[in-house]
């Protein structure tokens, strides 16, 4: 459904990534694997168009999406949670999903059902929803920002840190609603620090350091290596 | 009812207060001025949706307020149009140079966007200073029409022009009211938020941020006609760059980014640079300081500062009666529902 390759993405003369080569089947979710400043966030804006990779090539559905401008990726069914809870602070809960939906803006209806279905996956949502967004929690922001992401139907989504923050019990209920987001049809595309949770949940993962991959495999394998193990689970 | 009146309550009561001033005093100079900060007003809201709501201060907006009062000018005096086709054009045309250079300006950010928007500015004024076989350079242009009779309703008194220019402040108010409470103001909002963020849902941020520069041009070229045809004479000090930073005075005075702010701005620093007028240039002296404090301790200006009084007291009132929440949760649900059915 989604692959790059040989996809390079430099700031200024520094590389960020280098040569990355990433394929994600329709229905999956991929976890990527890596610490701070490795280029898992570097990647997802190069998916997500706002980074222009330097090299390489993004093909989604079969049709190269490389240096397609943000938003027609959003309309291409590609979308990105991104990091930091980004939210409209000032907006209330329900408008922030009223602006995920921007794409659809103009099928009314479809909007009020995205925004029922979100409400169902976050109830405590529907408790805030004339809230202002900054008043929230931090979950329940990431809650917003997810549910956000969803209101653009989108048949991909990237992920990127969702668990950064977070208190243990939160983290695990996020995991939850995201495996919960895939097996209802959404190809996920995972960037986390938090290995241990997010293998459990993927299927396969790739290991990112200083700007290159160096590991790839389904979960179990990487559950099982040893560099993984020592470098992100410390057992 | 009760709630759409409190919400609205300032706009219904400057509507009132300004349709019965003229019969409150028969001052025609008081008439001449509150015409002059009407038309000010006007521009200030275009600007102000523009640096306001979007986040992009443009420092070129005296120079549209005279590319529109030159278009209503050149179009009446030397082209002979009549006054209103000359009016729909004047704002056509500041609106289309607004389009060229939006195009270009849009593609650099913050102050860098200030920069180049205060060039631009000062370009306009030298063309309209230096251009002398079309503008009449430093003479200026003499001899602007007043509007012409629609029907019965003739606009050659001071009242008739007074309640003309009223008219399409009203019309600014109104449109500006409808876009910031609508999907298109979210979206200048999500621009202003972030526009990395508004990008990555899906909105197309060079088209947006070319509408809203487009549209907030064409309020000064309104603006500018207006102003052209009221005082009927115009020089090229009008796009001088002093102008913009007293639009640039009002709205931070009244509140960026707020409906009620150039409103506010603008009638609370006209009056009182009138009623200063005795002290002349010294008067400064007292505005600088002033100005100085108010963006210390109200960066949102005034009716910034109110809107942010009103929130803490709504919080703390929630805070103090927690069995009242069940029924503003169902209340908030009529309403969407209400909203959903509107659209």
């Amino acid at each position: 459904m989604l692959e790059l390759s040989n996809v390079s993405v430099k700031y200024g003369s520094f590389a960020a990534v280098k040569d990355i080569d990433i394929e994600v089947e329709k229905g999956e979710l991929v976890v990527l694997l890596g610490s701070n400043g490795a280029g898992k966030s570097t990647t997802f804006n190069a998916i997500s168009g706002l980074q222009k990779p330097s090299a390489g090539d993004i093909l989604f559905e079969g049709q190269s999406i490389t240096g397609l401008s943000p938003d027609k990726i959003v309309q291409a069914g590609i979308v990105q949670c991104a990091e930091d809870r980004k939210l409209f602070p000032q907006m209330s809960v329900h408008q922030n999903l009223i602006m995920g939906a921007y794409v659809h803006r103009r099928k009314r209806k479809q909007v009020k059902e995205s925004i029922s279905e979100v409400y169902e996956l976050f109830p405590i949502l529907r408790e805030k929803k004339e809230n202002a967004a900054g008043s929230l929690s931090g979950g329940q922001q990431q809650m917003l920002a997810i549910g956000r992401a969803l209101m653009s139907r989108p048949k991909m989504m990237l992920l990127d840190e969702p668990s950064i923050g977070l208190a243990p019990l939160i983290v695990e209920q996020m995991f939850e609603v995201i495996q919960k987001i895939n097996k209802d049809g959404t190809t996920v595309l995972l960037a986390e620090q938090n290995a241990f949770a997010a293998l459990k949940i993927a299927d396969r993962g790739y290991v990112f350091e200083s700007g290159s991959m160096v590991v790839q495999g389904s979960s179990e394998e990487l559950l099982a290596n040893d560099t993984v193990r020592r470098a992100y689970i410390g057992a | 009812m009760g709630a759409y009146l409190k919400k609205k309550g300032w706009i219904i009561g400057f509507i009132l207060l300004a349709v019965v001033f003229p019969f409150l005093s028969q001052n025609d100079y008081f008439l001449h001025v509150l015409t002059l900060a009407f038309i000010w007003m006007i521009a200030v809201y275009g600007l102000n949706l523009l640096a306001g709501y979007t986040g992009y201060l443009s420092l070129a907006h005296a120079g549209f307020f005279a590319i529109g009062a030159y278009a209503l000018g050149l179009l009446t005096v030397k082209a002979g149009l009549n006054y209103w086709v000359a009016l729909a054009l004047a704002c056509v045309i500041t609106s289309a140079i607004g389009f060229v250079v939006g195009l270009v300006a849009l593609r650099t950010r913050e102050h860098f966007f200030a920069i180049y928007t205060l060039c631009v500015g000062y370009i306009i004024y030298l063309v309209i200073d230096k251009w002398d076989s079309l503008t009449g350079g430093v003479r200026g242009l003499i001899g602007i029409p007043a509007p012409t009779a629609i029907g019965p309703i003739s606009f050659e008194t001071p009242l008739s022009q007074y309640y003309l220019i009223l008219f399409f402040l009203l019309a600014t108010i109104l449109v500006m009211y409808r876009i910031v409470h609508s999907l298109t103001g979210r979206t200048f909002i999500a621009i202003r938020n972030s526009e990395d963020l508004a990008q990555t849902i899906g909105i197309s941020t060079m088209k947006n941020k070319l509408l809203v520069f487009v549209l907030s041009t064409f309020f000064a070229g309104l603006a500018g006609a207006l102003y052209a045809s009221f005082i009927r004479f115009i020089g090229p000090d009008i796009g001088y760059i002093t102008v913009i930073f007293d639009f640039l005075t009002y709205l931070l005075v009244g509140g960026l980014g707020t409906l009620a702010g150039p409103i506010v701005g603008t009638f609370l620093i006209v009056s009182v640079s009138q009623s200063l007028q005795f002290l002349q240039d010294y008067r400064m002296l007292i505005f600088g300081p002033l100005l100085t404090l108010l963006i210390i301790f109200y960066p949102r200006g005034i009716a910034g500062a109110y809107l942010d009084f009103r929130m803490k007291r709504q919080a703390r009132k929630k805070k103090a009666v927690p069995s009242k929440q069940t029924s503003y949760v169902q209340q908030s649900q009529e309403d969407e529902e209400k909203r959903v059915k509107e659209g």
